[in-house]
C-alpha cells in the first residue's frame, strides 16, 4: 500500500540520495553523524560527482562511513586521513577525496596531518565532526571537551590546570596560507542544518575549482556520551558549545567568495 | 643497451623505483638515506610523477597507503628511527592487502643511535614490527646493483601478493659507490580492479581492515594467512657459495655478507674449507635449504651487525646437532673481514 502511494506521487520532494546505500546507520538515536553523512551524500548528488568521490574515513564512531556511501571509500589509521587523502588527490587529480573525521581523530592524534595538509594547501575537503567527546571509546575527554565538562576521564569536569584548554580548530587552521575555505556550522536546529549544508557544498565546490584546502567543522550532538536525551542534547549544544565555538566563516579566499557569489546569482 | 654507470646505493634504490614504475614517493629526511629523498625530489617531477616531503614518517607511510589504495605503485624510504614510526602504517597496509615498497637503510641503534650502518632492525622487519598477525616480504641486497634490482623486485612481489615488501640494506650499502647496469623501465603494470579509482560503471570498491564483529573479520585475516603460506612456499631466495667442500658455513646478509666473502677468501688461502650461505629473502627465511645443508655440514658461523638476531632464525632452521657460533659488530660499527677470519680460525683450528 505504502509502495503504491509513493508511485502515485507526481513530484518527489525528498528521497534517499543516490550517493547513499540502502544501509541503516548504526549510530545512537539523536547522533549528529547520520545527519552530517546524509548532507554529504545529498551534496555529492547535487554536484554530480558520485563517480569521482572518495570517502576517506577515520577512526571513531564514523569508522565505517564508507559502508553508507554508494561510492568508493577506504579506511585510514587514527588521525591519518588527511595524509591518505593527500596521496589520492596527488595521484588522481580528477578524483574528489574528502576526509570525515571526529575531534579526537583530527585535533588530538591527527593534529600534525591536518595542520600540514592545510599548510601544503592540499586540494582536498575535510568534514570535521566536533562533538566535544570521544564517542567510540565511551566518552573520554576530547581535545574539544569544554572547560568544566564531564567526561569519563574528567569525572570532576575538565580542569585546565590538569587537562589544558579546548582547541578551536577553525581559528587555528585559518591562519595557514594554504587554506581556501574554513567554516564552522552546527546541527542543533533545522535552520542550522540548512546552513551546514551550504557550507559543506561550498567546501566541495572549492575542491572542484582547485582552490586549495577546504574544511567545515560541524558541531554535532553525542547524546549518549553527553548523557542527555536527544532533544536536550541539541539544547545543550546551543547553550554550551556555541559560545566557545562561534559559528561562521573563518577563511574565505577571494576565489571562493567569487564561487559563492556565482551561487547567489544562479 | 644499458651501460654501466658509477652510482651510490641510495641513488640505485631511487632509480630502481623509477624504472619499476613507482608513481608516488613520500619521505621524511633521515641520515643515512637522505640521498634517496633528494634524488626523488628532482626525478619524480621530471617523470611527471608524485613527490611529497612529508611532515613525518607517519604521514609518509599513510600517503603510501592512499597512493597504493588508489592503484599506484608507491614507495617510502627511511632509516631505523623512522622505520619504527612506520610500523602502524605497515600493519594497516598488510591488513588491507595493499602493495607497497618500504626501504629501511638501517643505522645504529637503539634510540637515536648513530648514522653508521647496522642490522639491528632484523627482528622488526622480519617478525612483523607492527601490531597483529601479518608478515612482510623482506629483501636484503648486498651490492649497489642489487639495491636497484631488489627495489624493482620488491614492487613486483608487492603487487603479486598485495602485501607490503621491505628492502633492507644498511647505511654502509646506502653510501657504497659501485658500477651499476641500468634496467629497462617496466612498461606493463598489473591491472588493479580492486583499487579505489572512482565508482564509474562498476559497484563501489572499499579498502579497509576492519569489521564490527570479529567473526566477520576472520575471513579477511584467514586470507592473509593463506597468502603468507604461498609466500613461504614460493618466494624463498638465497645464495650458496663454496658449499660443496665446506666444513664451516658462514651465514650472513648485507654488508656483513660482503665482509664474510673477503674472510672466506682469506680462510681458503690458509686451506680452511669455508663456504657461505646468504639469505636473500629474510622473510620468507630459507628454512628448508639451511636445514638440508645441516645434514651435510655441522659447523655454522653467523656474521651479523647486531647483538644476534639473524642467528635465531638460523638456529631454528638447523638440526639440533649443528654447532652455531656468532661473530658480530653492532651500534653502527662496520664489521671487518679480519674479525670474521679470527672467528673462523678459532672454530677450525
Ligand atoms: C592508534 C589508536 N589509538 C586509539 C584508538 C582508539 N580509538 C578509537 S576511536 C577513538 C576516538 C574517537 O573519537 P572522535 O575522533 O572524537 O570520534 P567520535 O567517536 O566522537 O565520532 C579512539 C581513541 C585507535 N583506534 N587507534
Ligand atoms: S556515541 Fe555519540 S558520536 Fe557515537 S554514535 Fe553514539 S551519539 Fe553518535
Amino acid at each position: 500500500m505504502a509502495q503504491l502511494e509513493y508511485n502515485e506521487l507526481e513530484t518527489i520532494l525528498y528521497q534517499k540520495p543516490e550517493a547513499l546505500e540502502e544501509h541503516p546507520f548504526h549510530f545512537c538515536p539523536g547522533c549528529g553523524h547520520g545527519i552530517a553523512l546524509r548532507l554529504v551524500a545529498e551534496i555529492i548528488d547535487e554536484l554530480e560527482i558520485r563517480e569521482r568521490a572518495i570517502c576517506v574515513a577515520s577512526i571513531g564512531c564514523s569508522v565505517n562511513s564508507y559502508e553508507y556511501f554508494n561510492f568508493d571509500g577506504l579506511e585510514s589509521a587514527h588521525g591519518r586521513a588527511p595524509a591518505v587523502a593527500t596521496a589520492i588527490k596527488r595521484c588522481h587529480p580528477h578524483l574528489i577525496p574528502f576526509t570525515y573525521q571526529g575531534d579526537g581523530d583530527l585535533a588530538a592524534i591527527g593534529t600534525a596531518e591536518i595542520v600540514h595538509a592545510c599548510a601544503r594547501g592540499e586540494n582536498i575537503t575535510t568534514i570535521f565532526i566536533n562533538n566535544a567527546i570521544y564517542g567510540m571509546t565511551g566518552g573520554q575527554m576530547a581535545p574539544t571537551t569544554l572547560t568544566g565538562m564531564y567526561s569519563t576521564s574528567t569525572p570532576a569536569g575538565r580542569k585546565p590546570s590538569l587537562a589544558g584548554y579546548p582547541i578551536r580548530v577553525c581559528e587555528m587552521l585559518s591562519t595557514l596560507e594554504g587554506t581556501a575555505y574554513i567554516s564552522r556550522v552546527a546541527l542543533h536546529s533545522p535552520a542550522a542544518v540548512r546552513k551546514a549544508k551550504q557550507a559543506i557544498k561550498l567546501a566541495f565546490r572549492t575542491q572542484l575549482a582547485g582552490l586549495g584546502m577546504s574544511l567545515v567543522e560541524v558541531l554535532s550532538p553525542c547524546p549518549t556520551n553527553w548523557r542527555v536525551e536527544p532533544v536536550k542534547a541539541l539544547e545543550w549544544l546551543a547553550e554550551n558549545m556555541l559560545p566557545y565555538y562561534p559559528l561562521g566563516e573563518y577563511k574565505v579566499i577571494d576565489a571562493v567568495a567569487a564561487l559563492k557569489k556565482e551561487d547567489h546569482h544562479a | 643497451m644499458f651501460e654501466k654507470t658509477l652510482m651510490a646505493g641510495n641513488i640505485a634504490i631511487a632509480e630502481g623505483a623509477i624504472s619499476a614504475g613507482c608513481h608516488a614517493y613520500f619521505g621524511y629526511p633521515i641520515t643515512p638515506q637522505n640521498e634517496i629523498l633528494e634524488h626523488m625530489s628532482k626525478r619524480m617531477p621530471e617523470e611527471g610523477r608524485v613527490f611529497v616531503q612529508t611532515e613525518s614518517e607517519i604521514a609518509a607511510i599513510n600517503m603510501v597507503h592512499g597512493a597504493a589504495a588508489s592503484g599506484c605503485r608507491a614507495m617510502t624510504t627511511t632509516s631505523s628511527p623512522g622505520f619504527s614510526l612506520k610500523q602502524e602504517g605497515i600493519s594497516y597496509l598488510a591488513g588491507a592487502n595493499l602493495p607497497a615498497v618500504i626501504v629501511n637503510v638501517m643505522r645504529g641503534g637503539p634510540g637515536l643511535g648513530n648514522i653508521g650502518g647496522a642490522q639491528g632492525d632484523y627482528f622488526q622487519a622480519t617478525k612483523g614490527g607492527g601490531h597483529g598477525d601479518y608478515r612482510v616480504i623482506v629483501l636484503a641486497p648486498a651490492t649497489v646493483q642489487e639495491m636497484m634490482d631488489f627495489t624493482m623486485l620488491a614492487f613486483e612481489l608487492a603487487d603479486k601478493y598485495r602485501n607490503p615488501t621491505i628492502v633492507l640494506p644498511d647505511g654502509f650499502l646506502g653510501q657504497a659507490i659501485e658500477p651499476v647496469t641500468m634496467r629497462a623501465p617496466v612498461t606493463k603494470l598489473p591491472e588493479k580492479p580492486w583499487a579505489i579509482t572512482g565508482a564509474v560503471g562498476r559497484a563501489k570498491n572499499i579498502i579497509n581492515s576492519f569489521a564490527m564483529e570479529p567473526i566477520n573479520d576472520q575471513p579477511r585475516i584467514e586470507l592473509i594467512r593463506q597468502k603468507l603460506e604461498r609466500i613461504r612456499q614460493d618466494e624463498v631466495r638465497f645464495e650458496s657459495i663454496n658449499l660443496d667442500d665446506a666444513a664451516l658455513v658462514i651465514v650472513a646478509y648485507g654488508s656483513a655478507f660482503r665482509s664474510a666473502m673477503t674472510a672466506m677468501q682469506m680462510a681458503r688461502e690458509e686451506g680452511l674449507k669455508v663456504g657461505i650461505f646468504r639469505p636473500i629473502t629474510l622473510f620468507p627465511f630459507p628454512i628448508k635449504p639451511l636445514s638440508d645443508l645441516s645434514r651435510k655440514v655441522k659447523r655454522f658461523l653467523v656474521a651479523e651487525m647486531s647483538f644476534g638476531q639473524l642467528i635465531e632464525d638460523v638456529r631454528l632452521s638447523l638440526g639440533a646437532d649443528a654447532q652455531v657460533e656468532l661473530v658480530n659488530q653492532f651500534g653502527g660499527v662496520p664489521m671487518s673481514a679480519d674479525e670474521i677470519l679470527e672467528a673462523i680460525e678459532k672454530i677450525m683450528k
